[in-house]
């Protein structure tokens, strides 16, 4: 197993941790850090992946893929922000509404 | 040459335990505050991953958003809400309800280990050596106006993915505008250690993502990583107390705002007609264009990243009316 394979194996943990996390936490801040925890699980698959070339420079078109992946996720994420703000102003709650209570 | 090996190996197996271990805390972690900081921490070790794996283009990029302007974002949305909170009537519920859960804790985990096994699997059978597109993109570095890789890439071979991008950025822009107007924080003085070294750094800031734009073409660097800097020059003058003077809110800043954008499409249209291709440049014209792109690109990047951290649409002159 060469090193990439290790970081792979870290990004899929990442990502699995991040999907644990998005499913038993209420508060949406936490689900929005969990969404970016699972996001860099991605971004790690895919430049630990593109590493797989031995001596040569690793792959690029994964790497562009990576930084035009960053910069969605953080405007995704302050769109998310806003949402979760909004929300909390008009409920005082900055979580989603419990089914099973209903 | 064994040591080398060997230290490399405890340096990658340590370097991703941290990264586990940290994101682990940052997401279990009852106390918010410390939640962000620690995603903060994950950003910066994760930066180190991506130059272990000789990734210097992402490790810029990831420091410059990952770690900064997004644990900005999340800390400014957490000073808000707790404001919010506190206004609304929910003072009286326990601080760490952050932590509640929702679920019994052992059914995801039966669910997701399955989950985490089948894709730790399949990244295992791959194939240990794959060069990828990497010869393509050797190949077409001749013809691509730039000598770095990457840059070649982002701007050139698979320039519409930044085209669509860029509206991306504005997309996420018009809809933190359409949720409402200018958030207004408190307008305290900033200390004088901020207001001093917002100033310092501001202008050093801007030539970094000068320098940063324009060493692009052929080292790590480029507009992503130039526009990143830029928007933290823009949040640590916003966190300073400095606001964008009222002439200039309307049209010139969202000429700003779109010029990244109406380029590249401009662009795009051009080389439609010119070379029957979108986004095709003339080889002996691609370096100047690709130039002339990435600038627009930058300027258009740090605008939005910073008006995405100051949050609603700064007032109009039309709105003092």
């Amino acid at each position: 197993m060469s090193a990439a394979f290790l970081y792979a194996l870290v990004g899929v943990g990442l990502f699995s941790l991040g999907l644990y996390a998005l499913i038993v936490h209420a508060h949406l801040l936490r689900k929005i850090l969990a969404l970016n925890v699972m996001g860099n699980g991605v971004f790690l698959v895919l430049v630990a992946l593109a590493r797989r070339t031995g001596e040569a420079r690793p792959d690029a078109v994964p790497h562009a893929m990576v930084i035009t992946g960053i910069v969605v996720a953080v405007s995704a994420t302050a769109f998310a922000l806003t949402l979760m703000l909004k929300l909390s102003a008009a409920t005082g709650r900055a979580e989603l509404p419990d089914d099973r209570r209903e | 040459m064994e040591a080398v090996i060997l230290l490399q190996w405890t340096f990658d197996t340590f370097l991703g335990l941290g990264l586990l271990w940290l994101a682990w805390r940052a997401l279990a972690c009852p106390d918010l505050f410390r939640a962000i900081v620690l995603f903060v921490a994950f950003g910066l070790l994760l930066a180190m991953a991506w130059v272990s794996l000789d990734a210097p283009d992402v490790a810029l990029a990831e420091a410059a958003i990952g770690a900064g302007l997004t644990g900005a974002l999340l800390l400014a949305a957490l000073a808000r809400l707790r404001s919010s909170e506190t206004n609304v009537e929910v003072a009286g519920q326990p601080e760490k309800k952050g932590l509640k859960v929702r679920n019994p804790q052992w059914l995801p985990v039966v669910v997701l280990l399955p989950v985490a096994a089948g894709l730790g699997y399949v990244v295992l059978s791959l194939p240990p050596d794959a060069v990828g597109l990497s010869a393509q993109v050797a190949a077409n570095l001749e013809t691509g106006g730039v000598s770095n890789p990457v840059t070649a890439v982002l701007l050139n071979f698979r320039g519409y993915d930044t085209l669509l991008e860029m509206v991306v950025l504005l997309l996420a822009l018009l809809g933190v505008w359409s949720l409402g107007g200018a958030a207004l924080r408190r307008e305290d003085a900033p200390g004088l250690v901020l207001d001093t070294l917002s100033r310092l750094l501001a202008p050093v800031l801007i030539l970094v993502a000068g320098y940063l734009l324009w060493v692009g073409a052929h080292a790590p660097g480029g507009a992503f990583q130039a526009g990143s800097v830029l928007g933290a020059a823009g949040v640590l003058l916003l966190l300073a107390g400095w606001r964008l003077h009222a002439g200039l809110a309307a049209l010139p800043l969202r000429l700003a705002l779109v010029a990244g954008s109406g380029i590249f499409l401009a662009m795009a249209v051009f080389t439609l007609l010119m070379e029957g291709q979108l986004l095709k440049y003339p080889p002996a014209q691609a370096g100047i264009l690709i130039l002339v792109l990435e600038t627009a690109a930058t300027v258009s990047i740090g605008v939005t990243l910073a008006a995405l951290f100051l949050g609603g649409r700064p007032p109009n002159k039309q709105d003092h009316r």
